[in-house]
């Protein structure tokens, strides 16, 4: 059994200790917004937060998570995140949609430790979200647009 | 591409209502079926004995309307889109429309959304369908207004004439409706023109946004059943021939949840030498693949390697005679016999995955009834089911695909052969299977772009005037390997040839002698599944005549765009036609010229720097959209690393019916063109793909976008497609900017110029 945090609320969980935090959220607590891609945390779409932090949750087994805070984006009701979701459909980020909560995710991280990225910054943060329809240039406006209009101000 | 239905009759539109709903519809009646037997049918939602509607949408009593979209969401807001052009017509509310993606049923027809067709090849019908429901609605108001329908409009969801006006809420609620529309009285139906348009060409929230921005959109790796069982698959070694000689099970059933090992036999022959792997949960399953050892006999293309794939192009594609005809203008034997001067050149593109995100899965339950229910996104899937059937060896209409998002498509889910070793599995359990392929596997199993190579000779007269061009192009065809019946015949009735792998190469320029043949290569068929990826044969065919004819243009010591102008004449064959090639070759040149003074095109470059320019017309001569392109590039003289600074283009596709959607098409299709050239690519070892993930294969990235510049023209012609013909000029304009910044000419892509 492993304890965390999840959403705000204590879980605790059945799943081998091995078992990766992605599969856990998917199949043992049906949290299906978190996507698998590639499962060797190079294409992002299993993007979560623990203690705040974007992780791959694909090569996080659960048991690093005991006691921690984890959001996905079912969760993510910050400012921040609602500025996050609000851009993304102000700028109609998402074609197939499948990397997005992977996106906004890791956005939400970069927003949260720097409010006014600059677009290097943005490049450097969302680099290793792959985005396979390659929305990346409405991915970037949408991240100014939550940053400039957003919440953080 | 034509797809004829047996069996059925007269196009008709039917009206009637069905609990408090309005229900419409246009298709085929049956033959022998009366309208009237069709409009029980429809109020009855069954209509599959009578009716074959393409087209079926709803008014309820509140005024909603709900258009069944018989297309794949992948990423292009399809849904959205046709429902902006059946709205428009029946003068919705749009505000008030939705939409549902809908699972096979024989009563929709033809399902399949590729070739950048959706909107193009639905444009007429579903413009007269909501034409119809609005004449049907209109009655029905003017009945209870009291007024003739003459002087009644349809506007924003309500029915106006003079001070009277009823909602479509009102009128559904309270008119009286049964109605049949015969074909002539559908073709003579009065449709908007375009300056009377209110949905179409106007930005509408696209649709599938919302939840595709909060987590809850629903994809086919996100389905679920109870009881049912996880599986991951075991390839063979080859994609073909390879047999199961044992299988290790002894680590694998100390795993918790273990519950056996399935070596798929496939009556259809698709997928071969496939082992499947069940657990009780996924994570067991998935250690469960690791611990399976299957002993095979390798296939005979074990050793196969891109080097092999590409000789072989190189062998069939040098032969002076060899393929089928597919283009012959003008005598191009005289015109090589007569040459002053020729010259040559071969181009080549290397294997590239679809590596969608959302990887291959199929969740599969058979019913109380035997049906067989298939959860899974799909592109294409009036082509799988019949290979289902015979698979399961059951008939076709017992077995449903129920459609969920496509976490990517690209053409790759235009083939569901994954679902046929999951119902196997399934079956074999008797129990539901949600089969699961893991990133490499889905890799190894993808129908991948073959490889290709495009043999050119151009020959000058002794004034040095271009007097013919000889093409020739090899490659595996993925029509040959998934849907023969769909092969083409040679012009002169011998051979067959891929229309998707040879189209582009029948462009729209005008040569004294020109003459096009399409070489299988089988080398390649035989390795792999050679499948349809975005852009497909224009894909990799502009790559190789937009890239000769800048060696043409320096070889004559003319301006690539003034070459390119002079070409596009619009004479003769290029002069255009009906439908999307009104204008021809004009409309080509006037994007041409339109972009080229947007990027400023001749100005002087920094050193190391250059521009470069190409032309597209999509996907099919047929159905052109209109592309001009231009890319500026940097080229690191000590690294020879390349930098995309910037790409223009400029699209004519007819009529835009959702602007901010097309605009996301084309960014995402150029980027598409971008990654193609500059940054995937991958190669056969041993028979198989060796760039399996990302570790490997590597896509462009946010870092690598260029800055786009890309403008549509504004247009009232006929709407054609979007999806992919951006993709298809971006990386010969590359190629084309290298030679102006460094002289180097490129001929293989992806482009490597250390």
């Amino acid at each position: 059994m492993v304890n965390f945090m999840l959403n705000g609320e204590v879980v605790g969980v059945e799943s081998d200790a091995d078992t990766s935090l992605l599969w856990v959220l998917r199949e043992e607590l049906k949290l299906r917004g978190t996507k698998f891609g590639c499962g060797i945390a190079q294409c992002g779409a299993c993007t979560v937060h623990i203690d705040g932090n974007p992780m791959r949750s694909c090569v996080t087994p659960v048991s690093a998570v005991e006691g921690r805070s984890v959001t996905t984006i079912e969760g993510l009701a910050t400012p921040v995140g609602e500025a996050l979701k609000t851009a993304w459909t102000e700028a109609q980020v998402p074609q197939c949609g499948y990397c997005q909560s992977g996106q906004i995710m890791q956005a939400a991280g970069l927003l949260d430790s720097n409010p006014n990225p600059s677009d290097d910054e943005i490049v450097n943060a969302m680099n290793g979200n792959l985005c396979r329809c390659m929305a990346y240039p409405r991915i970037k406006k949408a991240i100014k647009t939550a940053a400039n209009g957003g919440a953080m101000s | 591409m034509k797809y004829q239905q047996q069996g059925l009759s007269r196009r008709s539109f039917i009206a009637g209502v069905a609990g408090s709903s309005l229900m419409m519809s246009m298709g085929s009646l049956v033959s022998g079926c009366s309208s009237e037997q069709a409009s029980e049918a429809l109020a009855s939602g069954d209509l599959s004995k009578v009716f074959a509607p393409n087209i079926w949408f709803e008014i309820n009593g509140a005024g909603e309307v709900l258009i069944n979209i018989i297309r794949a969401e992948m990423g292009q807001h399809v849904g959205t889109s046709l429902a902006q052009i059946v709205a428009d017509e029946l003068g919705a509310d749009w505000s008030k429309v939705s939409f549902k993606h809908v699972d096979t049923d024989p009563k929709w027809g033809v399902m399949v959304t590729g070739g950048s067709w959706s909107v193009h090849t639905s444009f007429t019908q579903l413009s007269q369908a909501g034409a119809a429901g609005r004449t049907v609605i209109i009655d029905a108001a003017s009945k209870l207004m009291g007024v003739p329908a003459e002087t009644c409009s349809a506007e924003n969801g309500v029915v106006s004439a003079g001070d009277k006006s009823l909602t479509f809420a009102e009128i559904v609620s309270n008119g009286d409706f049964s109605r049949s529309i015969s074909e002539e009285e559908l073709a003579a139906m009065p449709v908007k023109s375009a300056g009377e348009r209110k949905v179409i060409g106007r930005d509408v929230r696209n649709l599938d946004v919302a939840p595709k921005s909060e987590g809850s959109a629903v994809y086919g790796l996100d389905a679920e059943l109870p009881g049912m069982a996880y599986a991951m698959p075991l390839l063979p070694p080859t994609r073909y021939g390879s047999t199961v000689n044992a299988i290790d099970e002894s680590a694998a059933k100390t795993i918790p949840g273990y519950i056996g090992a399935i070596p798929i036999n496939d009556p259809s022959q698709t997928v071969q030498g496939c082992v499947v792997v069940a657990a009780e949960t996924l994570p067991a399953a998935m250690k469960a693949v690791k611990a399976v050892k299957v002993d095979w006999s390798a296939g005979p293309t074990a050793n196969v390697d891109e080097a092999a794939i590409i000789a072989e192009g190189m062998r069939i594609a040098s032969d002076p005679d060899g393929g089928t005809l597919y283009v012959n203008e003008g005598d191009i034997a005289a015109a090589k016999s007569g040459a002053a001067k020729s010259m040559a050149a071969t181009y080549t593109t290397a294997t590239a995955l679809h590596f969608t995100m959302e990887p291959q899965n199929a969740l599969v339950e058979f019913d109380a009834e035997g049906r067989c229910h298939i959860h899974a996104g799909n592109q294409w899937q009036s082509l799988i089911l019949p290979y289902l059937a015979q698979a399961l060896e059951m008939p076709e209409n017992d077995i449903i695909i129920h459609q969920y998002y496509l976490g990517g498509g690209f053409g790759r889910r235009l083939f569901g052969d994954q679902m046929i070793p999951a119902a196997l599995a399934a079956r074999e359990l008797g129990r539901p299977v949600k089969l699961m392929f893991d990133r490499a596997t889905d890799s190894r199993f993808d129908c991948v772009r073959s490889p290709s190579v495009c043999a050119f000779e151009a020959t000058f007269d002794a004034d040095g005037a271009l007097t013919g061009v000889d093409h020739a192009v090899a490659a595996g065809w993925p029509t040959k390997g998934m849907a023969p019946g769909f092969l083409g015949t040679g012009i002169d009735g011998k051979g067959k040839f891929d229309g998707f792998s040879i189209s582009g190469a029948d462009h729209w320029y005008s040569l004294p002698s020109h003459r096009v043949r399409a070489m299988n290569n089988e080398l390649a068929q035989s390795t792999f599944l050679p499948g349809w990826l975005r852009a497909v044969g224009p894909g990799w065919i502009s790559w190789g005549v937009e890239s000769f004819l800048d060696e043409i243009a320096d070889q004559m010591r003319q301006d690539p765009v003034a070459m390119r102008m002079g070409l596009l004449d619009g004479a003769g064959k290029n002069a255009g036609g009906e439908g999307s090639t009104v204008g021809g070759a004009k409309r080509l040149a006037a994007v041409l010229k339109d972009v080229s003074e947007r990027a400023g095109w001749g100005r002087e470059m920094p050193a190391n720097e250059g521009l470069g320019v190409a032309v597209g017309h999509g996907q099919e001569r047929g159905m052109p959209t209109w592309i001009a392109c231009v890319a500026h590039v940097a080229v690191d003289p000590s690294s020879g690393d390349v930098t995309l600074k910037k790409l223009w283009q400029s699209i004519d596709v007819g009529t835009v019916v959702n602007p901010d959607g097309a605009m996301a098409q084309a960014e995402g299709a150029a980027l598409w063109g971008v990654s193609l050239a500059l940054h995937e690519g991958a190669q056969f070892a041993n028979g198989e793909v060796l760039e399996q993930n990302l570790d490997r294969y590597t896509p462009l990235r946010m870092s690598d976008v260029p800055e786009l510049d890309i403008a549509f023209v504004d247009s009232d012609e006929f709407p054609s497609g979007l999806g992919e013909p951006p993709l298809i000029p971006v990386a010969p304009a590359i190629g084309n900017a290298i030679f102006a910044a460094t002289g180097k000419r490129v001929r293989e892509l992806p482009i490597k110029l250390v």
